[in-house]
């Protein structure tokens, strides 16, 4: 994995956004040459069935009325946008606008993609979900959808996972889903989602596979960026209300990458705004130990979509590293691969460090405890401040930069994590004991 | 009807299922992971296949991500890979069988591996091992421009999958795309063995040969000569996986043998 990026070769889509075309609402199966359906022929109608279900949905303004009643008096939205006066003066003295997808219900952006879909579950008639989950954050968004709309919930999450993550096991279970370790493969997020398709395929009858991020065959690429477009739409407002223009760039962190194309969407047809999503650079891009997918992969066809994919030279899929669960998957969405390839956005790689000391930051200078994988996207708006800072010059111009962070989650289940990494547990606690296997309360 | 019956007579599948055909009964195919549990073992295991009844043979290539196989082939496949599997190495056994026998050889592959190593070149290599064409189970006619370009180009055939599940339009889209024979999915579910064939499987039969299809051969699930019998009396012929792998495991290639020997005898039609 020791090549240089491969990022930047795609056809020069580019100039036909800057030329008045539009890269909002991209309908897929194809983003460029990314997309697709490289699935299971037994699928294909449960495919078939989701995305007319979908078309028909966005255009009924019943549907609409309930995501956003949903979205109102469910999830809290729309979610805050606090400016960062403290922290930003550690970013070049630029503004820094966080998007506080932390507050809304179940601690994450996750709970927008889970509530659009399990309506569509409902209205296709199903009566069970599965999902896959890493760290449990999807899995527990997941069985609060399910039980709030009275749906059978399955979670498929890597046994390794599952002890190491036992209280969001528990909060699953005491949610009413039944989580299922998996043990075949290198039980983690990618075997979890191996088997949640192998369980959709015996059960497509009665079950929807509730995806959790914005990759996959189609519909769930497009998708996915649909439900989790309200937080750009949200962010560019507000931005616009609270600052009188619109940002001069826009952060997020990258894992499959659905809470940065849900933020970016809101900003893609305004060229004023440079877009970043940040990958995990897990112990350093160079060691091999990553999950800088679009950095490092090459185009490749996982979990039914083509896209970037972490992969040896036989097209085996490589394991990922990051102290970020929700970031440490092989894979990404493929819209993102389009993004990267016409430039519309940077992909860089944070490495570990660098997202846990942003993490401690925003704990001191604002009183947020961020999800260490926002921390990624916090830990890249400090070196894009910077940039902005160093091209304002010394005529005090940073000050005029805006960025906003998308702030995907809260870290209240970090905490152990980090107080493992910052070393603030006696030794003999049994807190120093959950934190060195990982986990997150 | 396109071109699909005009090459179909160049087709190593459908020479294969065309004698079974002629001789009164369906075709045997016969999965085996390559690797497992070495190469060499994989190739003499293939010969003793094709010695002792199958017509057809399949060589699955290890994969990470294996969605649409159940726990045994997993298993092998995981196994295979930890000890070093390299994905060329599946032209050695596609070569080390064809040079033995006369069984048409198919690679059964994810499709990953073939884009990693580029298209054109995988199915170079693979004609010139002697193979007889792929089958893909994650790839659908759809996606599938680039093989169908190499496939032409190296004569090789394509078998894609149809499902209870696939519409009439998709049945005959597949059908069409496919050159050798089709592969009916006899249940919506992955590999691995069960104790009765889905009544399911017949009706796929019967929507592909509506759909045109000249031959249909049904996989998933069969493990026995007795539900070999039941699927022989109206496919073409009759893919066996799991219980092969689970009697390479137990029982090395002399088991493979035997077991292939009592499966044939469910082939010949009542």
């Amino acid at each position: 994995m020791a090549e240089a990026p491969t990022a930047g070769s795609d056809e020069g889509s580019v100039d036909a956004f800057l030329q008045g075309g539009s890269l909002k609402h991209a309908p897929g199966p194809y983003f460029g040459s990314y997309g697709g359906r490289w699935m299971p022929e037994s699928l294909i109608a449960a495919l078939d069935e989701l995305e007319d279900t979908f078309e028909k949905a966005k255009a009924d303004p019943d549907f609409i009325a309930q995501i956003a009643e949903l979205n109102r008096n469910y999830s809290g939205r729309p979610s805050l946008l606090t400016e960062a006066k403290r922290f930003a003066e550690h970013a070049g003295g630029v503004r820094i606008f966080l998007k506080r997808e932390d507050l809304n219900h179940t601690g994450s952006h996750k709970i927008n993609n889970v509530l659009g879909q399990a309506l569509l579950a409902k209205r296709m008639g199903k009566t069970r979900v599965i999902a896959e989950t890493g760290a449990g954050q999807h899995g527990v968004a997941s069985a609060t959808a399910a039980a709030l709309l009275g749906l059978e919930c399955v979670v498929y999450m890597g046994a390794e996972d599952c002890r190491r993550q036992a209280l969001n096991v528990a909060r699953m279970e005491l949610l009413g889903a039944t989580v299922i370790p998996v043990t075949n493969g290198s039980q983690t997020l990618k075997d979890a989602i191996n088997e949640a398709l192998r369980d959709w395929v015996a059960n497509v009858g009665n079950t929807h596979y509730l995806l959790g991020t914005a990759a996959g065959a189609h519909p769930f690429p497009a998708m996915v960026r649909y439900f989790h477009e309200v937080i750009g739409e949200e962010a560019r407002a507000q931005i616009i209300e609270q600052a009188g223009r619109l940002p001069d760039a826009v952060c997020a962190c990258i894992g499959g990458g659905s809470n940065a194309i849900g933020i970016f969407h809101g900003f893609l047809d305004d060229p004023s705004v440079k877009i970043y999503g940040f990958e995990a650079g897990g112990d350093g891009v160079e060691t091999g130990r990553h999950a800088a997918t679009i950095t490092l992969g090459k185009p490749g066809v996982l979990h039914g979509a083509r896209s970037y994919l972490m992969q040896d030279d036989d097209g085996q899929t490589i394991e990922s590293h990051s102290i970020s669960a929700g970031l440490d998957y092989p894979g990404v969405g493929p819209e993102h691969s389009y993004l990267a390839d016409i430039g519309r956005v940077s992909y860089e790689p944070i490495t570990d460090s660098e997202a846990m000391e942003a993490f401690r930051l925003l704990c001191r200078t604002e009183g947020i405890i961020p999800a260490i994988e926002s921390s990624h996207a916090l830990a890249g708006a400090i070196k894009v401040g910077q940039r902005l800072a160093a091209e304002a010059g010394d005529a005090g111009g940073a000050s005029e930069k805006i960025v906003i962070v998308n702030l995907s989650g809260r870290g209240d289940k970090d905490v152990a994590t980090a107080a493992e990494w910052f070393d603030l547990l006696d030794k003999d606690s049994a807190e120093a004991a959950i934190g060195k296997e990982g986990e997150q309360l | 009807m396109t071109g699909v019956q005009n090459i179909s007579s160049t087709s190593k599948s459908a020479v294969a299922i065309d004698k079974a055909r002629a001789e009164g009964r369906a075709a045997l195919i016969g999965y085996l992971p390559a690797g497992y549990p070495t190469v060499e073992d994989t190739i003499a295991a293939g010969i003793a296949l094709a010695r002792n009844g199958a017509d057809l043979i399949e060589i699955g290539i290890p994969y990470s991500d294996p969605v649409m196989d159940g726990p045994v082939i997993q298993a092998a496949t995981t196994e295979a890979l930890a000890k070093g599997f390299a994905v060329r190495q599946v032209f050695d056994v596609v070569a080390g069988i064809t040079s033995q026998t006369d069984a048409a050889v198919l690679v059964m592959t994810y499709w990953n591996p073939v884009v990693r190593m580029g298209v054109d070149e995988f199915s170079r290599r693979l004609a010139e091992a002697g193979g007889a064409g792929l089958i893909t189970p994650d790839l659908i006619p759809d996606e599938a421009a680039e093989w169908m370009e190499a496939s032409d180009k190296y004569g090789l055939d394509r078998v894609f999958l149809v499902a209870p599940s696939s519409s009439t339009e998709r049945m005959k889209r597949t059908v069409e795309a496919s050159r050798g024979f089709v592969y009916a999915v006899s249940i919506m579910g992955v590999t691995g063995a069960r104790t009765s064939v889905s009544s399911a499987a017949k009706g796929v039969v019967a929507a592909a040969k509506e759909a045109g299809a000249e031959r249909v051969c049904v996989g998933l699930g069969v493990s026995t000569a007795e539900q070999v019998s039941e699927i022989a009396a109206y496919a073409d012929g009759v893919i066996v996986g799991t219980a092969l792998v689970s009697a390479i495991r137990d029982g090395g290639v002399e088991a493979v043998a035997s077991l292939t020997k009592d499966l044939s005898t469910g082939l010949t039609r009542k």
